[in-house]
C-alpha cells in the first residue's frame, strides 16, 4: 500500500477528531475508525510505518495509530 | 396522448377528508369535498365530454364541452370547474346539453384536418372520442373557411413533433408546462382565431426554453404533440409498469410496448415518486437500450493489447472462475474483489456482494456510492442511526422553508425539482447554498430568499456559521432537543458551535459569504415553519463530506425540523439505485442493512443462510483496491455496470491500477472506458430486460419489470449466479423475487418486503417490517432509529487542495439535465442535441484575464493531470471558480480531479480541485493518448464482432 497516502488518510481522520475536547476520546475514536473501516493490509501497513518512525503522522493521528496497535 | 391504459378522470383528486353526497343523473354519489362535478361523475361511471380537462392539471373551463345542468342553478356550468355540494342534483345528459356540445364540436372539427385514418393517435384521440361522444354527424360551416390546416409542423425536437394544424388551443400543453413542469416555456400567442400555441417567443421547440420533459405531449388531447416513436412505430399494444433507470427520483413509468418493441415510456399517474411527471431522460432517452454499440456476446482475451475473442457464455464463465481461482491460489484469498453500480437492481447488487463474500471468501466488495453518497451513509448513521433520508418526496408539499445545499435539482433530479418549484410558487421560502447560481436561484415565479454563494470547500464552515446563529440567538428548539437527543453530546455541540471562531463574521473571509446573509438564512431556517434540507453531491464529494452531512443533521435536530412531514434531511441520490445498492450490503464493512461484518450475531445469521464461514474484517474500498493493485496485492476484479475509468478521480491513477491487474471482468451494455482495460467482457442487460427492484432517494422500493427478453441471453443476476456456480458455490435462484425473499429474511428493515406486496402496494418505503407493514414514509417520528439523536462535532478543516500561484482557480464538477453520469446511456441518444461535449464554464473576469473567448479551447491543469475543454463564459460562476461535467470520456474531466477524499469514507473530493486554465490550440497529451488507445481498442472489438457467433 502507498504509505504516503495512508498517512494522509490517517491525518485526515485525526483532524476530524481533533475537535473532540477529551483527547482520550479522540484517540479512541481514531483507533476505532481505523479498526472499523480499514482493510487489514492497510492497518498492517500503517502500523509498520509507525514502527519505522511514523514520519508524517500528525500528533493526534499518531496517537490513534498507536492505540490501534493495542486493539 | 395519455397512456393507453389510464382512465383520466378529468380533474385532480381532492384530498379533503370530509365527504359530500350528491346525485348525478339521479344516482347518488359520495366523494371528497372539493371534488369537481366532472370527476365525481367519472368516479360514478359517467363520462362527461371534455377536451381542456385532464386530471394531471387544474380545471380550466375553456372548451365548453363539459357543460352540465344543476338543479336550482342558472345556465350550464362547466363540470370541470364546479365543485360538488351536498344535495346537488346534476344532469349530464339532456337534449339542451347535447345540442350545445354538438355546436362546440362542430366549430372544433370545422378547423381540423380530417385525416383520422392516417393520424398517429387514431383510436386514442380525445377529439375523435368527443366527436363520437356528442354524436357529431355533420359540420354546417363546411371546411373551406379560414382555418389552420396548412400550419407548418415543427419537427425540431428529436423526440416529438408539434403539428399546429391539429391543435384545438385547449391550453393543456401550456398549463402542463406551467403547473407540472414549472418551466413556463409555452404560451398562447395571439387572440381569438389567431390564438396559437407558441414555444418561448414563437421559436422552434428545440430553440426554445422547453426542457423536453414530455408533460405537454402527455397532456395533448389530439395528435398536435406526438412522440416521434409513436408516429414511426404505431400504437402500443400493452403497457407494463416499471421504474426509470436514471436518477434517484425513481420515476414510475408505463413501458408501452408493441410485441418486444418499446414504443414509448409514459410517466405513470399512479407513480408514488413522480405522480405522472417525467424528464427528458426517463421519458425519451431510451435509444441506448437497442443501440448498435451494444455487445451481446461474451468475449475474453489474455492481455488488453490482444484482440477480443468472442466465446460462449459457458466458456466465458469457466474462464472467469478459473482465473479468479488461480489468482486466489497464487496471491491469496483477498487478492480479488467486486464492484457494483447504482445502475444495478437491488437483487443484482445483493448477489454480487454475496458472490464476493461467500464464493470469493473476502469482503472486497464496493459500489459506486463510494464516490457519491458514502458520506451520507456514514453521517446519518452517526447522528440519526440510519443511513437514509428521512422523508418521502410528497413531504415537500408541507415545507415552509426549503434549504438546498450542494444540489442542483433542476438538472440532477428534475422531476423532484418540479414538485419543489410547485411548492415554492405556493409561497414556501428558499435558501440555496451553492458556489454557482444554479437555475433554482431564479426561475419563473421562484426566487431564492437567500443564495449563499460560498467558496468551494467551505460547506462545513457555512453549516457551522448557521449553527452558531441558531445556538447563540436562542433559536434552538429546546423542548425537542431535551426530549429527543443525547444531552451531553448536545451540550458539547452547543459549546463548540457557540465559539466565536464559528460565527458568520469570523468565517466570512473563508467562505466568501456575507455574515448578515448567513444570519438571515439561519433565522429563516429556524423560525420559518416547517424547514426541510435537500442536499446532493455538492455536500458529500468533499474532504469533509461526512462532516457536512453530520452538520446538516445537527441543524435539523437543533431546530426540531425532523421526525414529521414537511421537514427532514433529504439526500438527493445521484443515480437510480444509490440508496438500494448501499442497503444491499455493497460496502466492504457492512452486510445488508448496514450491519458491520465484525458483528458476530449478524455474521452468523448470514453464515447459516449462506452455508459458509464469512470473513470478519472490512474489505477494500474502491480507491483502496486501486492502491492494492498498484502494490501488487490485488489482482482480479469483477465489475458489474460501473465505469471506474471514467467516473473515478485521477483517471491515470485508475487506469494504472486496472493495468496492474491480471483479470478484470466487466459486465456492461457497452465497451465502456473500463472495459478497454478488461480481460473478460460479459454482456449486460438493460433495465427493460430484467426483473428486479430499485430503491430511490426516499427509500422507496419499486419494481423493475422485464418487458423484453435479454438481448444477450442472460439477465445480469443470472450471469452473477453462473460465476458463483462455476466457483463451486451453489446459487440457484429461479427468479429475482427469490433473491428479495432472501434479503427480507436476513435484513430487519426489509422483513415485510416481497414482490407480492410490491405488486399490491405499488411501492414500499423501508423500513417495512412487523412494526411498519406497509413501509415508512417518514422516519424518526417518535424516536430516532438509534434512540436519541446524537449531535456530532463538526470542526471546519480546510481542504489541502488550495489555490496558489500555479493553480489559482478552483474547479468543481457536476452534471446537466440532458446527460447522465458517465453518459454511457444518454450519449447514445439524441440527447446529444442539447449537450454534445463537456465544456469549462468560467466567469467573464477569469476569461478576460486569460484572453479566453467563449468557444475557445482551454487547457485545464491540476497537480493530477491536464485536459482541454471548450470554454463557456458564464456569470453564474463566481470569479475564481470554474465548472465542468464528466459525461464524455474524451473530456477527461477526471484526469484533472485528485484522489483527495472524505476523511471517513474515501468519497473523492470531486468538488474542489485547484487548477489553472489557459487558452490552447490542441488537445492535451492525455487526450491524444486516449484517442489512440480508444481507436486501438475499438479495432480489437471490431475484429471480435466480425467473428461473433450469430
Amino acid at each position: 500500500m502507498n504509505v504516503e497516502r495512508l498517512v494522509q488518510m490517517a491525518n485526515d481522520i485525526g483532524r476530524y477528531f481533533a475537535a473532540e475536547p477529551d483527547r482520550e476520546e479522540a484517540v479512541a475514536g481514531i483507533a476505532g475508525h481505523l479498526k472499523r473501516f480499514w482493510e487489514p493490509r492497510m492497518r498492517t501497513a500503517i502500523l509498520a510505518h509507525l514502527a519505522a518512525g511514523g514520519e508524517g503522522l500528525d500528533d493526534l493521528a499518531r496517537a490513534g495509530v498507536e492505540r490501534l496497535a493495542t486493539l | 396522448m395519455l397512456s393507453i391504459v389510464e382512465n383520466d378522470l378529468g380533474t385532480p383528486a381532492s384530498r379533503a377528508a370530509s365527504r359530500v353526497t350528491l346525485t348525478i343523473d339521479g344516482v347518488p354519489v359520495t366523494v371528497p369535498e372539493g371534488t369537481s362535478v366532472m370527476r365525481a361523475a367519472a368516479l360514478a361511471g359517467t363520462q362527461i365530454p371534455k377536451l381542456c380537462a385532464t386530471e394531471m392539471l387544474d380545471a380550466f373551463g375553456s372548451c365548453r364541452l363539459c357543460l352540465v345542468e344543476i338543479e336550482g342553478r342558472k345556465g350550464y356550468p362547466a363540470s370541470c370547474t364546479t365543485p360538488v355540494a351536498a344535495g346537488m342534483a346534476v344532469r349530464t345528459q339532456t337534449p339542451k346539453l347535447a345540442g350545445l356540445r354538438r355546436n362546440v364540436m362542430e366549430l372544433y372539427i370545422s378547423d381540423h384536418p380530417l385525416d383520422c385514418l392516417t393520424c398517429p393517435t387514431n383510436g386514442h384521440c380525445e377529439l375523435q372520442d368527443m366527436a363520437g361522444s356528442v354524436g357529431l354527424r355533420d359540420v354546417r360551416y363546411g371546411y373551406d373557411g379560414a382555418n389552420h390546416r396548412a400550419a407548418q409542423k415543427d419537427e425540431s425536437n428529436p423526440y416529438f413533433t408539434f403539428d399546429p394544424s391539429k391543435c384545438v388551443v385547449c391550453s393543456r400543453c401550456v398549463r402542463a408546462c406551467d403547473e407540472v413542469q414549472g418551466t413556463f416555456a409555452l404560451t398562447i400567442q395571439g387572440r381569438g382565431f389567431d390564438s396559437k400555441v407558441s414555444a418561448s417567443q414563437d421559436e422552434s421547440f428545440i430553440g426554445s426554453e422547453c426542457v423536453s420533459c414530455g408533460a405537454c405531449v402527455q397532456a395533448c388531447p389530439t395528435a398536435t404533440l406526438t412522440e416521434k416513436s409513436l408516429i414511426d412505430l404505431g400504437q402500443p399494444q400493452r403497457s407494463v409498469v416499471t421504474t426509470c433507470a436514471y436518477c434517484g427520483v425513481g420515476c414510475s413509468f408505463r413501458a408501452e410496448m408493441k410485441g418486444e418493441e418499446l414504443v414509448r415510456m409514459v410517466p405513470n399517474q399512479d407513480g408514488q415518486a413522480n405522480h405522472g411527471h417525467s424528464c427528458v431522460k426517463g421519458r425519451f432517452a431510451l435509444g441506448y437500450a437497442t443501440h448498435r454499440d451494444r455487445i451481446t456476446t461474451p468475449m475474453i482475451r489474455k492481455r488488453i493489447a490482444d484482440p477480443w475473442q468472442p466465446v460462449s457464455w459457458e466458456t466465458a464463465i469457466a474462464h472467469v472462475a478459473s482465473e479468479f481461482k488461480r489468482l486466489q491460489a497464487t496471491y491469496g484469498r483477498h487478492s480479488v474483489g467486486g464492484i457494483t453500480s447504482s445502475r444495478c437492481t437491488n437483487e443484482e447488487t445483493y448477489l454480487v456482494q454475496k458472490l464476493v463474500r461467500a464464493a470469493f471468501g473476502t469482503n472486497n466488495v464496493d459500489t459506486c456510492a463510494r464516490v457519491c453518497h458514502s458520506p451520507t451513509g456514514y453521517g446519518l448513521k452517526q447522528t440519526l442511526g440510519e443511513s437514509a433520508g428521512t422523508q418521502d418526496f410528497d413531504s415537500v408539499e408541507h415545507a415552509d422553508v426549503v434549504l438546498v445545499i450542494g444540489a442542483n435539482p433542476t438538472d440532477g433530479h428534475p422531476v423532484f425539482a418540479s414538485r419543489l418549484k410547485q411548492r415554492l410558487r405556493e409561497g414556501a421560502k428558499l435558501i440555496v447554498i451553492d458556489p454557482r447560481r444554479i437555475d433554482l436561484v431564479r426561475t419563473p415565479h421562484v426566487e431564492a430568499q437567500h443564495h449563499l454563494k460560498l467558496r468551494p470547500g467551505t460547506n462545513v464552515a457555512v453549516l457551522n456559521a448557521l449553527a452558531h446563529v441558531i445556538a447563540t440567538e436562542g433559536l434552538v428548539d429546546e423542548a425537542f432537543v431535551a426530549a429527543r437527543c443525547e444531552g451531553p453530546a448536545f451540550a458539547k455541540w452547543r459549546a463548540f458551535v457557540g465559539e466565536s471562531r464559528n460565527s458568520p463574521e469570523a468565517l466570512e473571509a473563508e467562505t466568501g459569504v456575507r455574515a448578515e446573509e448567513v444570519r438571515a438564512a439561519a433565522r429563516l431556517y429556524a423560525t420559518g415553519g416547517n424547514a426541510a434540507i435537500y442536499y446532493g453531491l455538492g455536500v458529500t464529494e468533499h474532504s469533509q463530506g461526512s462532516t457536512a452531512v453530520m452538520g446538516i443533521a445537527n441543524l435539523a435536530m437543533a431546530t426540531g425540523n425532523i421526525g414529521r412531514v414537511g421537514v427532514g434531511v433529504n439526500p438527493l441520490r445521484g443515480q437510480n439505485n444509490v440508496q438500494g445498492s448501499c442497503d444491499m450490503g455493497s460496502f466492504p464493512h457492512e452486510f445488508p442493512g448496514y450491519r458491520h461484518v465484525s458483528d458476530v450475531a449478524v455474521r452468523e445469521s448470514f453464515e447459516r443462510a449462506w452455508g459458509v464461514p464469512l470473513h470478519d474484517e472490512p474489505g477494500l474500498r474502491i480507491p483502496n483496491m486501486f492502491e492494492a493493485a498498484l502494490d501488487g496485492s490485488f489482482k482480479g476484479l469483477y465489475i458489474e455496470g460501473e465505469d471506474i475509468a471514467q467516473s473515478d478521480p485521477n483517471t491515470q491513477h485508475v487506469t494504472a491500477a486496472l493495468t496492474a491487474m491480471e483479470c478484470v471482468v466487466v459486465q456492461d451494455l457497452f465497451l465502456n472506458e473500463t472495459a478497454k482495460f478488461a480481460h473478460v467482457f460479459l454482456p449486460g442487460s438493460s433495465f427493460l430486460e430484467k426483473d428486479g427492484t430499485f430503491t430511490n432517494a426516499e427509500r422507496r422500493i419499486s419494481r423493475v419489470r422485464r418487458v423484453m427478453a435479454p438481448k444477450a441471453r442472460y439477465a445480469d443476476w443470472e450471469a452473477t449466479q453462473l460465476i458463483a456456480q462455476a466457483m463451486g458455490y451453489p446459487m440457484n435462484y429461479a427468479h429475482p423475487s427469490q433473491i428479495m425473499d432472501e434479503i427480507a429474511a436476513l435484513t430487519p428493515t426489509f422483513t415485510g418486503v416481497s414482490y407480492e406486496k410490491l405488486d399490491r402496494l405499488g411501492s414500499i418505503q423501508w423500513p417495512c417490517n412487523e412494526a411498519h407493514p406497509d413501509g415508512t414514509p417518514t422516519m424518526h417520528i417518535d424516536a430516532f432509529v438509534r434512540g436519541k439523536g446524537r449531535f456530532m462535532l463538526t470542526q471546519y478543516v480546510p481542504t489541502t487542495e488550495r489555490v496558489n500561484a500555479k493553480y489559482p482557480l478552483l474547479l468543481t464538477t457536476g452534471r446537466i439535465l440532458s446527460q447522465y453520469n458517465v453518459g454511457a446511456q444518454t450519449r447514445r441518444t439524441p440527447n446529444n442535441m442539447w449537450h454534445n461535449e463537456d465544456v469549462l464554464e468560467l466567469h467573464p473576469h477569469d476569461a478576460d484575464e486569460r484572453g479566453i473567448a467563449d468557444g475557445d479551447w482551454v487547457g485545464v491543469e491540476s497537480r493530477a493531470g491536464d485536459t482541454v475543454l471548450r470554454a463557456r463564459i458564464s456569470d453564474r460562476m463566481q470569479p475564481g471558480v470554474v465548472y465542468t461535467t464528466f459525461h464524455f470520456p474524451e473530456s477527461g474531466a477526471n484526469v484533472v480531479t485528485t484522489e483527495n477524499s472524505d476523511w471517513a469514507t474515501n468519497c473523492p473530493e470531486y468538488k474542489v480541485t485547484a487548477v489553472q486554465a489557459t487558452r490552447v490550440s490542441q488537445p492535451s497529451e492525455w487526450q491524444k493518448r486516449h484517442e489512440a488507445f480508444t481507436h486501438e481498442q475499438l479495432s480489437l472489438l471490431r475484429g471480435a464482432r466480425q467473428t461473433a457467433p450469430r
